[in-house]
């Protein structure tokens, strides 16, 4: 503890970063709740002077909109296709990369660019590559094109397919987010995975190996179980990303959140969010707390869950 | 089993390219180790004992040199083939598992014909934990155990599969003081009833020469003698094993060999008849002196020391390699000693006393 007369330093060593806090987070989040508990909530009248009643209006209107559930369905599959799938490939790539030990620092580098990699920018790479191959007719000219996907998927012999240009099904576009999306999400968990390989005692591997333990059970009887905090953490932090998934699908459907002649099909929560925060902040903000409400309730469980299968 | 290490030697390549110092950490080590001995591997820490033990388990692979259990050569067989069981120092007991699952972990990896039905696993299982009485904890998990019952576990996983030969590397040195005592009676008594090869590995003399049936002296990669405790303790064949073995050390002195006299300082000590005149060193056992007013060398008195049974006096001698002069006397001998007196005297026991070579510093007979 500091010392009473010592405090005032304390502080002023902490204000800057409690000021930055203050007005970037904390004055955001009480103006959320205010903006969403208020009736008929509009920024010009408020600023305007007008008060609000308190009400609930908002939420009712949010969770009535039909948009609404298509946000939440689309969020959820995301979620619960991409965290399982991220955090098994991660923990797969994270042993190899561990076992391997020419190139190990090179590979590692290779696989953690995507994340320092602008996922916009990844987005439009993702897209050009699932762009299906045939000549799409506008009003004034004929373009082809062709994806390099589907152009390897014709090798095998596979009839290109409908990624995510105008008529493409909502499963293919699915699949496409969830590559997109999974690939996007390892680097981060490979990290995290690795680092905590790296700290695992090696001398665990060596009484496995003395007592002849298969490779398989290494991994899920050792491996796994000494990993099991990291893992927790990964799929902690990867549903709370999962939940707010919203510039991936920018990047491949651009803010039109869906194929071209489907907007807003593969729409998220935080999508539905920004749309609403131009003209309806008390909508955006109502649907901002049920979001956070539901990240609150599946983090408690993940918690739980881990609580019971971490060993440490 | 019997264990065969012929010419076994291990080279650790020079770290940094740019110097070519390798490191030889075992050399050219060649000795059988009868079957179910207990024997243990002693040295100061960089020798090379570790190494070898690992080479034995086949976590290390040997640089060249061949490893024969029983008439099988090993030499080339994978960890996971040999059938060794090894307690870690650290024990690596695994910590998310209890100490059932610890110790049943070995036997659930077999495969074809060794695979065990799930009752007799469980049933062996609590054979081994009750030989090494922890029967009565085996739904806990390592971080709720004490070290020395940590140890036992540990024990237990590696005797579960019945292995031909048990490893121990360091087994005593994270338990405490009287711990130790307790635990390497424990592992005496245990390997009696087993019958197993045990080989163990310690820095601790008092440790090896307690328990083993043979021990193994090595400096800096390589053996320096093989032999019964006793044996070594009471013929040692170069200084280095004289000093490493014994509690309190055995005293060195600067001394010269002339007309058939040994001479430590001006005090003509012993007889010694067949070496030629030249300087050695002379290594007194602690018991090797024998306080007498008609003794031969003498020493400044120091103090003594009173240990219950045994006396110990502190005394000084010019040519003594060791700061003080140990001795070790009966009780008797305290009440003969006068007050203010300065000098003691002592004749010497001939068979504690050991000459080296100056050069070479091994032992000279005779």
């Amino acid at each position: 503890m500091v010392e009473n007369k010592h405090q005032w330093k304390a502080w002023i060593y902490l204000s800057p970063a409690i000021v930055l806090l203050l007005v970037f987070t904390v004055w955001p989040i009480i103006n959320t709740l205010i903006m969403a508990f208020s009736e008929n909530y509009s920024s010009l009248a408020g600023v305007g002077g007008q008060t609000f009643q308190f009400g609930l209006g908002n939420f009712t209107k949010v969770v009535q909109y039909k948009g609404f559930v298509t946000c939440l369905k689309n969020t959820m599959l995301l979620c619960v296709l991409t965290v399982p799938l991220s955090t098994v490939l991660a923990l797969l790539i994270s042993v190899c990369l561990n076992a391997i030990k020419p190139f190990q620092k090179l590979l590692q580098t290779i696989y953690f660019l995507p994340y320092v990699t602008n996922s916009i920018a990844i987005g439009m790479v993702f897209a050009a590559m699932f762009n299906i191959i045939g000549n799409i007719s506008s009003e004034s000219s004929i373009i082809t094109t062709a994806g390099i996907i589907n152009n390897f998927l014709g090798l095998f012999g596979v009839e290109p397919i409908n990624w995510i240009n105008a008529g493409s099904s909502y499963w293919a576009n699915i699949t496409v987010m969830v590559i997109y999306i999974v690939w996007n999400a390892l680097p981060f968990k490979i990290l995290i995975l690795l680092g905590g390989l790296q700290s695992v005692n090696k001398q665990y591997y060596d009484a496995a190996k003395i007592d002849s333990t298969p490779k398989w059970r290494v991994l899920t009887k050792i491996t796994v179980p000494l990993l099991s905090p990291m893992i927790a953490y990964v799929v902690i932090t990867g549903f709370i990303g999962g939940f707010k998934e919203y510039s991936s699908i920018v990047g491949i459907f651009d803010v039109g959140m869906g194929p071209a002649g489907d907007h807003g099909r593969l729409n998220t929560m935080v999508g539905y969010i920004y749309e609403s925060i131009k003209n309806q902040q008390g909508r955006a903000s109502a649907a901002a707390l049920i979001l956070f409400g539901i990240i609150f309730i599946v983090t408690m469980i993940n918690l739980y869950v881990s609580k019971k299968k971490t060993h440490f | 089993m019997k264990v065969e290490l012929q010419n076994l030697t291990k080279i650790f390549p020079s770290r940094n390219k740019k110097s070519n110092e390798e490191v030889i950490a075992v050399n050219d080590f060649t000795l059988t180790i009868p079957d179910g001995k207990l024997v243990g591997l002693l040295g100061p820490s960089g020798c090379g004992k570790s190494t070898t033990l690992y080479m034995i388990s086949g976590l290390q692979k040997s640089s060249s040199g061949k490893i024969f259990f029983g008439e099988e050569d090993v030499t080339n067989v994978s960890p996971e083939n040999r059938g060794v069981g090894l307690v870690f120092q650290n024990y690596a007991l695994y910590p998310h598992m209890t100490v059932k699952q610890n110790i049943l972990f070995p036997l659930q990896n077999l495969t074809g014909k060794d695979k065990l039905p799930k009752n007799e696993m469980i049933e062996r299982a609590y054979e081994v934990a009750r030989l090494v009485q922890i029967d009565d904890l085996m739904e806990r998990k390592p971080n709720e155990l004490s070290g020395g019952q940590q140890q036992r576990v540990a024990i237990a996983r590696a005797l579960v599969k019945m292995p031909r030969i048990l490893l121990l590397d360091e087994p005593l040195s994270n338990l405490d003081a009287r711990l130790r005592l307790q635990t390497r009676e424990e592992i005496r008594r245990i390997q009696k009833e087993t019958g197993i090869t045990t080989i163990f590995v310690t820095h601790d003399q008092e440790e090896a020469m307690s328990i083993s049936d043979m021990i193994i002296v090595m400096k800096l990669g390589v053996v320096q003698q093989v032999g019964k405790p006793q044996d070594i303790y009471d013929d040692p064949t170069n200084l280095f094993v004289a000093k490493f073995l014994g509690t309190p050390p055995i005293n060195v002195f600067d001394g010269k060999v002339q007309g058939g006299k040994l001479y430590i300082g001006e005090d003509a000590v012993l007889d010694v008849n067949g070496i030629d005149d030249r300087d050695v060193y002379v290594g007194i056992r602690p018991e090797g002196f024998v306080p007498s007013d008609k003794g031969e060398l003498h020493c400044g008195l120091n103090n003594v020391e009173v240990m219950g049974r045994d006396v110990s006096i502190v005394s000084t001698n010019a040519a003594s390699l060791n700061p003080v002069v140990r001795s070790i006397v009966s009780s008797e001998y305290v009440k003969t000693i006068a007050e203010g007196q300065e000098i003691v005297s002592y004749s010497l026991v001939p068979h504690k006393v050991f000459i080296f070579d100056k050069e070479t510093e091994e032992r000279i007979y005779f």
